[in-house]
Formats: structure tokens, C-alpha cells, sequence
């Protein structure tokens, strides 16, 4: 027992001892460890955008000098500025329309002991979560309904998540049942109940799933890669796989007048553009997705 | 009421039950002209000549290869990684560390790819640091011997931080007067971690396991699909790829009909039976 009063007792918790110094030092190292490896790559790419034509990094993750170029041939209003408005343009019409398909699904899903059928139809769109058709038929569904190289190719296919329905129908179901029965008795529609009472209880896991579609929506890649021949419709995603990864230059480029950017600082601007958003609505991501994903955790 | 469940239920229909109707093109010698009704059937033609395909045969064995390599590394990570953070006595440095380690999960496959690219390329980052210190490296990003290597290590980066979540939740469910018990029986913290920690989240570990064990045939795709043209299809190409290339750009619409309805119905069958052995040996299943 002696050892046991040895230790030094730390605030708080009164059972955490702290632990002999070897073992502090190496999770010192693999913490150190940790935070190298994930930061480094992201300030390096942060770092090899802003940088001028004339300097080079190095492996360094501080430019000799600094320049706005690159950001300035991207934003001039070519292929990438055109790219990011429509994933801009798709991450907010997709978003909304996910937004009101899940929780007037989800609502209607709640109603399973007095809408007849209703019961058969949940389980119908469970059983989705357990396969999927794979990409020929979903790409000649697609084209047979003449969706190819439109905008809503990237919205309809993936409109509506079951995984998603269940969480928002887990919170409507804990809703008090006697809030609906009330509004109904003062003669209010249903669509009333859902808009005036439902709705604004939901706000936070309404907040969780349409962060869960934005993020979708902006990230996605290979239904733009599948459906959308036509460049000038391409998402972010996709101009940087052609740009950044498969090395085609950009036509943008080709300006006479003036010494262009290095083509690695104007990749890595297409790269932390295409991130910048995802980076600005991280904070809540991190606050809302762990709240969602653990809530989706619990069985429906 | 219906007017709230019918169109939600008609998404499904069209865009999950209907395309499982598609995939009758497997059973024929499908061409877009003829259409659904036109194109000959050809019975299990189509399955007979896949598995006689040297390239279907190489893209399932790089599936089956690189979902193993996921399993024995990329699986175990978030474990440890939330037993070190567990670990921590310092609140703040353990959110600082969440908050970072979180981060890499909301990126998309293609940046993450282009920053890989970016550091460890040819002409990235790492290579030049080390060259000034007199090191010369391989190209990483284009090694096709080592490619499977770095696919996982890609997922390790990208999402162990992530993975931990599920693993703090089961932690945190802990009560703390087996901690408290523990120590007074003269526990030091190793042997709370092992005793105390370990022994609960057991239970949720063997739930994912069977479940990511059900989902051997599904590696990501688009992860890989980035990346196929540097290293070659014989190191890189899944089924899902195959699909993808022998398909929608080659046109042989029956042959990789044929290998995503493969995979579908045997990941449906490993998922189901993968539950099934869940709630058998205890835990509780997932659906």
C-alpha cells in the first residue's frame, strides 16, 4: 500500500495516478508524433500555395516570401471559380431538399401504429441500408431517366439517406405523443403540427443531418465523375482530380503578359479552396456529427 | 399523412429498389440500343466469363488483399488511440488532440489524396527534405509494390481519429467507482487501463470487427479510383473499379453488371450472416 500513497493524487479525479516518467515520456512522443504527421501535410499545403514564383519550400513549411497569385489566376473567373460556384450551388439546393425529404419522411415514418402501410414502408427503406445495387444499374437508371450531365444527377440518386431518416425519426419518436394530440384537438393539420410544433423542437438534429448532407454534397466526387461529361459543369471535387491528381494543366495558365505562378502553388490554391469551406464549419461538425453519430448508434 | 411518407417512399423505390431490378443486365448481353427488353439474356454467361477474367481475378484478390491489410492495421488504431488519449490526465490537451485527429474525416478523398501527393510525391515535401539531408527517397504515391501499404495507411491517417468516437462513448459509459475501486485495491493506472477500460469496451470492439469483417468486399472506392492511373491497374484495380473502367467507359455492360451484382449479393449475405454471429456470441446486433 505504500506505493499507492506514494503517488501523487491529481485534482479532480481522485483514482488517476500519474504514471511512472518513462511511460509519460513516450505518450509525450507518440502525442508529439500524432500531431506532426496530421499537421504537417495540411500547413504544408497551406504554405506551397501562397508561393511566389521565384521561391521554393523546400520541405519547410514557411515561404521565403509570400504571394497571392496563385489565388488571384484561380478566382479570375475561369474553370475553378466556375467550379466552385456550382458546388456551392449544389451543397445548398441538395442540402435543403435532403433537409425537407428526411424529416417529412422521417415524420411521416413515426406513424406506424395508425397509418396503414406505413409500417411496411419503413421496413421497405431499412432493408436499403442492407445492400446496394451497385454503379451499372444506378448508372442506367441515371441515364434512362435522361438525368446524364445535369445538375440533378448529383442531388437525386443520394437525396435521401435511410441512415439519416432513422436518427431524425428517433428524435421525432421522443417527442411527447400528448404535444401532437393537443394541436390536433385545436384543429391544426397535420402539416401545421409538423411545421408549427415538430420542426422547431428538432432544430438540433435538424442542425446534425443537414451538416451530415452539406458535407456530403460539397465531398462528393464520383457521381460528378459518372454523370457530368461536360467541364464546364464539373464540381470542385472533380477539376481537382483532373488539375492536382491526373496533372492536366490549366488553360487559365497560359497568360502572355505576366510570369505565371509556380503550377504546384496554383494546385495547392484549388486544394485549400476546396477545403476552406469544410475548415470554416469544422467547429460545429465537431460539436454536431459526434452528437449525431452517437444518437444514430442507439437502435432504431 | 401520406402525403408526407409517399414522396420520401417513391426516392426509394426509384433509386434503391430500382436499380436493384437493373441489375437483370447481368443475365444479359445488355447494349444500350436494344435497352432492358431488346438485349438477349444469356443466363449466367456473363458470371462463367468473369471468373475466367485474369482482371476480374486480379481486382478481387487486390479487394481481398487491401480489405485485410484494413483490418489487421486500420481497425485496431482507433482503439489504441483511444486508450491513449484516455490516458491523458490533461482535459485540454486530450480535446486539442480530438480536434485534430477529427479533422481528416470531413475532407474529401480527393484532397486528402492531392495532400499525400503533395508531401510524399516525387517532387513533394518529404523527398526534397530528405534529399537535403543527403536521403533519396522512391516516389511513394507511385510505387505499385508498395501501393497496398500506403491505401491503408491513407485510411489510418484519415480516419482513426474518427474511429475513436464510438470507442470514448463505451469508455465514458465506464462508472467511475470501478476506477475508484480499483485504485484503492492498488491498481496504477496500466492496470486500470487493462482491468478497468479495456475489459469494456470489448463488446462494441466485437461488434465492429464482425461487421467490418462482413464488409470485406467493400474497400473505397473512390480512395482508389484516384489514384489507379499512377500506380496501374494490377496493383490498384478493385471491383468496383473493374466495374467502373470494363462498364461505363468500356461499354461491357453484362460483364461488370455481373461483378457488382457478385459483390452486392455476397456482401448482403457476410453482412447478414456477420449479425447473426454478433447476437450469437452475445452483443447485441445491428439490426
Amino acid at each position: 500500500m505504500a506505493t499507492v500513497a506514494a503517488r501523487r493524487r491529481l485534482p479532480g479525479a481522485s483514482w488517476r495516478t500519474r504514471a511512472p516518467w518513462p511511460v509519460r515520456l513516450l505518450k509525450g512522443a507518440v502525442i508529439a508524433a500524432i500531431f506532426a504527421v496530421m499537421l504537417y501535410p495540411l500547413l504544408y499545403v497551406i504554405m506551397s500555395s501562397f508561393m511566389p514564383a521565384d521561391a521554393t519550400l523546400e520541405g519547410s513549411v514557411i515561404p521565403s516570401s509570400w504571394s497571392l497569385e496563385a489565388y488571384r489566376v484561380i478566382l479570375d473567373g475561369g474553370l475553378v471559380t466556375r467550379a466552385l460556384v456550382v458546388s456551392i450551388g449544389i451543397t445548398v439546393v441538395g442540402t435543403a431538399l435532403s433537409v425537407l425529404a428526411t424529416t417529412t419522411l422521417a415524420y411521416g415514418l413515426t406513424r406506424t401504429r395508425d397509418v396503414p402501410g406505413a409500417k411496411t414502408m419503413l421496413y421497405l427503406v431499412l432493408f436499403t441500408m442492407l445492400f446496394g445495387a451497385g454503379i451499372i444499374p444506378n448508372y442506367l437508371l441515371v441515364k434512362s431517366l435522361g438525368l446524364l450531365n445535369s445538375y440533378w444527377s448529383l442531388i437525386l440518386p443520394g437525396l435521401i439517406s435511410a441512415f439519416n431518416m432513422v436518427v431524425v425519426r428517433n428524435f421525432f419518436m421522443q417527442i411527447p405523443r400528448d404535444l401532437f394530440e393537443a394541436a390536433r384537438i385545436d384543429g391544426a393539420s397535420e402539416l401545421r403540427v409538423f411545421v408549427r410544433i415538430v420542426l422547431p423542437l428538432s432544430k438540433a438534429v435538424i442542425a446534425v443531418i443537414a451538416l451530415f448532407y452539406a458535407v456530403g454534397y460539397w465531398n462528393s466526387f464520383f457521381s460528378a465523375m459518372l454523370y457530368i461529361n461536360d467541364a464546364s459543369k464539373w464540381p470542385i471535387q472533380l477539376v481537382l482530380n483532373q488539375y492536382v491528381l491526373q496533372g492536366t494543366p490549366l488553360a487559365q495558365l497560359q497568360n502572355p503578359n505576366a510570369t505565371p505562378p509556380p503550377a504546384q502553388a496554383v494546385q495547392m490554391a484549388v486544394v485549400v479552396l476546396a477545403t476552406a469551406p469544410i475548415l470554416v464549419i469544422y467547429p460545429f461538425l465537431q460539436r454536431y456529427f459526434t452528437k449525431g453519430v452517437l444518437t444514430g448508434a442507439i437502435k432504431g | 399523412m401520406y402525403a408526407f411518407i409517399i414522396p420520401g417512399f417513391v426516392f426509394f423505390v426509384v433509386f434503391a429498389y430500382l436499380p436493384l431490378v437493373g441489375n437483370v443486365v447481368a443475365f444479359q448481353n445488355y447494349s444500350p440500343f436494344l435497352g432492358f427488353r431488346g438485349s438477349p439474356w444469356v443466363g449466367f454467361a456473363n458470371f462463367t466469363s468473369l471468373f475466367s477474367d485474369p482482371d476480374f481475378l486480379t481486382a478481387l484478390r487486390n479487394t481481398l488483399v487491401i480489405s485485410l491489410l484494413q483490418i489487421v492495421f486500420a481497425f485496431p488504431a482507433p482503439i489504441a488511440l483511444a486508450l491513449l488519449l484516455n490516458s491523458l490526465i490533461s482535459e485540454r490537451l486530450k480535446r486539442l488532440v480530438q480536434s485534430i485527429v477529427y479533422l481528416p474525416h470531413f475532407i474529401s478523398w480527393v484532397i486528402v489524396v492531392s495532400i499525400w501527393q503533395e508531401v510524399l510525391g516525387g517532387a513533394g515535401g518529404l523527398a526534397t527534405l530528405l534529399s537535403k539531408l543527403g536521403i533519396h527517397s522512391v516516389n511513394i504515391m507511385s510505387n505499385p509494390d508498395t501501393f497496398k501499404i500506403l491505401v491503408t495507411s491513407q485510411v489510418v491517417w484519415k480516419e482513426t481519429g474518427w474511429g475513436t468516437i464510438i470507442f470514448f462513448a463505451a469508455i465514458s459509459a465506464v462508472a467511475a467507482e470501478l476506477y475508484e475501486s480499483a485504485a484503492c485495491d492498488g491498481a496504477g493506472s496500466f492496470r486500470q487501463m487493462w482491468h478497468v477500460t479495456l475489459p469494456a469496451i470489448i463488446p462494441v470492439t466485437m461488434l465492429l470487427l464482425i461487421l467490418r469483417l462482413g464488409a470485406v468486399f467493400s474497400v473505397g472506392f473512390e480512395q482508389l479510383i484516384l489514384q489507379q492511373n499512377a500506380v496501374g491497374p494490377h496493383a490498384a484495380q478493385v471491383i468496383d473499379t473493374f466495374a467502373y473502367y470494363r462498364g461505363v467507359l468500356g461499354g461491357d455492360w453484362g460483364l461488370s453488371a455481373a461483378a457488382g451484382l457478385f459483390k452486392g449479393v455476397i456482401g448482403t449475405l457476410l453482412v447478414i450472416g456477420a449479425n447473426r454471429l454478433a447476437k450469437r456470441s452475445g452483443a447485441e446486433g445491428l439490426f
